[in-house]
């Protein structure tokens, strides 16, 4: 785990692993797979608030459980900021992770690739190859996102490409 | 190419768009050029690699392209070739076949505005590479090859997963993040490595990895290492479809160093892709049926040697490795690369001694349940 910061360390190995390799076409092993994802998020939501580290809701989107939508903030200087989160799982899950989206920053930042979808560091991908199948979709938020939200939120507000909710209501050039 | 179905003939007028290529034919470099227009190419991705290697095929007079692409042509794609400032919000597919039917009418296009590596769009893909309208008579699927032109590493996998289920021979192509290195290689599902053997290769940049600045950015793209890497691809592809030179089972290309290594990779007798382990079986199987053909067109080609002594040599003819053979080229397993080549991503951990933490204590194992326990959760 070269890379990383403590606390995401310690997060990650909270959540429970997971065991069963399937992915969406695999029919019944799937239902199996779905059912421990649903497992790791409940731990990690659980944990998230009893920590008063809460920052995301997640659910699925279809009865297949191969969307998912939800929602994720980053507090900054005091100020919550909160955007729509999504993503597919791909056919060939979970020997590669899923790509999670953010689509109101698609287009403000080079961190990301077209269609919103968040660039992951370096360290992502060997660590999510390395550890197939145990990592499921709470680990992807936790290694993926929570880092990403981290490093790129304040440099966002700081050069003014995302606005504080209340300020863009009142649309007032300082 | 302005005459609809211009008849592929050598003659050498000006007005004939396939002259020059049949002249291949003329020369003794191709044996038969215009059997290219009865192969199907289906190329995913018409990014910086995926299109230009279509304009190619397009010159070259393929008979039939499908394109498949879910992205839309942007005003920072103008640093590559192929598409042009007034197709800026066109899907990449549209603005292709607009582009190629302009260049050559002769070739039947297809175009698919989908993401493979979802579940929907992966049932197109595969339904649609199956398809086998326009050559009723072909064995395999409905198409001859496909080129594998996207810019991830999930997106390759997906078309790795559809091509061994469909024992599809395909391409791989690609260009690093830093635009200074890429490479092909050929992929001939229970024969070759499949994507998922191992784990994926790079081609090393030849400088400190350590130095390279990549805050900031996701990727950097030079119109000329796609050129290139296009080049490559479309180069083997000709020469796999129409049975020339020897078709490279992975050619690397470092532009700093203007090295390019070669190497083959035999499956892994252990990949964890299914579908890869079904065609080794099969594979295997079919050796004895391989053997005999092998023998036969050998001596099909001594007798052709005999009648015509001077079209005999041929001393860079590298024959496909045969298993009885094995020194003759050398072949390598996942364990050691050739210089300048080097892994990607790790392969998955054995976990038996890892210490797994402690296994939740959720006695619910009912997927309804779970779910209203995660609303629950989510309400406040
Ligand atoms: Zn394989």
């Amino acid at each position: 785990m070269e890379g990383w910061d403590p606390t995401t360390k310690s997060t990650l190995t909270q959540i429970p692993l997971l065991t069963i390799k399937a992915g969406p076409r695999d029919g019944a092993t799937w239902t199996q797979r779905l059912k421990e994802e649903y497992k790791a998020l409940i731990t990690y939501t659980t944990m998230n608030k009893k920590n008063d580290n809460d920052w995301f809701r997640i659910s699925a989107a279809n009865p297949e459980g191969t969307r998912w939508t939800g929602k994720c903030w980053y507090v900054h200087n005091l100020l919550k900021y909160e955007f729509d989160l999504q993503f597919d799982i791909p056919v060939t899950y979970p020997a590669t992770a899923p790509e999670l989206e953010l689509p109101q920053l698609d287009g403000k930042t080079e961190k990301m690739y077209r269609g919103g979808k968040i660039c992951l560091t370096v360290h992502f991908k060997p660590l999510w190859a390395k550890n197939c199948p145990r990592f499921g979709i709470a680990h992807a938020l936790c290694l993926g996102l929570a880092p990403w939200l981290a490093a790129e939120i304040p440099v966002l507000v700081d050069s003014g490409m995302v606005k504080h909710k209340d300020d863009a209501a009142s649309s007032v050039e300082v | 190419m302005a005459s609809v179905e211009a008849e592929m003939t050598d003659n050498s007028k000006a007005s004939n768009p396939y002259s020059r290529l049949m002249a291949l034919q003329r020369m003794g470099i191709v044996h038969n050029y215009e059997k290219i227009r009865e192969y199907s190419v289906a190329i995913v991705g018409i990014g910086g690699v995926g299109s230009v290697a279509a304009e190619m095929l397009t010159r070259c007079g393929i008979g039939r392209l499908l394109l498949y692409d879910y992205d839309k042509v942007e005003l920072a794609n103008m640093n590559r070739m192929f598409f042009l400032p007034n197709q800026v919000g066109m899907t990449k597919t549209d603005a292709a076949v607009q582009t190629l039917s302009n260049i050559n009418p002769d070739v039947v296009l297809e175009s698919f505005t989908l993401n493979i590596t979802t579940v929907d769009g992966f049932e197109t893909f595969m339904s649609s590479l199956k398809n086998k309208s326009f050559n009723p008579n072909s064995e395999g699927t409905g198409v001859d090859l496909v080129l594998s032109c996207v810019d991830n590493y999930e997106a390759r996998m997906v078309v790795n997963q559809a091509c061994n289920e469909l024992n599809q021979v395909w391409m791989e192509s690609g260009v690093s993040e830093n635009a200074v290195s890429g490479h092909i290689q050929l992929l001939i599902p229970g024969e070759t490595a499949c994507f998922a053997c191992v784990p994926p290769l790079v081609v090393a940049s030849g400088i400190d990895e350590r130095t390279l600045k990549r805050d900031g950015v996701c990727a950097a793209s030079l119109p000329t290492t796609m050129g290139i890497v296009a080049g490559l691809l479309v180069q083997n592809t000709l020469k796999y479809l129409l049975n020339f030179g020897d078709v490279s089972r992975y050619l690397g290309y470092n532009a700093l160093k203007d090295f390019f290594p070669t190497m083959e990779m035999k499956p892994n007798t252990q990949c964890s892709n299914a579908a890869c382990m079904e065609r080794q079986k099969e594979y295997i199987l079919a050796k004895p049926s391989r053997d005999a053909a092998a023998k036969a067109k050998m001596d099909a080609d001594s007798l052709v040697a005999e009648e015509f002594p001077i079209h005999s040599e041929n001393e860079w003819n590298i024959s496909v490795v045969d298993d009885d053979e094995p020194d003759k080229v050398s072949t390598i397993t996942s364990g050691s690369l050739p210089v300048g080549i080097m892994h990607e991503l790790p392969s998955a951990d054995k976990f038996e001694s890892d210490p797994a933490p402690a296994e939740t204590s959720n006695p619910i194992d009912d997927l309804e349940d779970l779910r209203k326990q995660l609303d629950a959760l989510n309400a406040d």
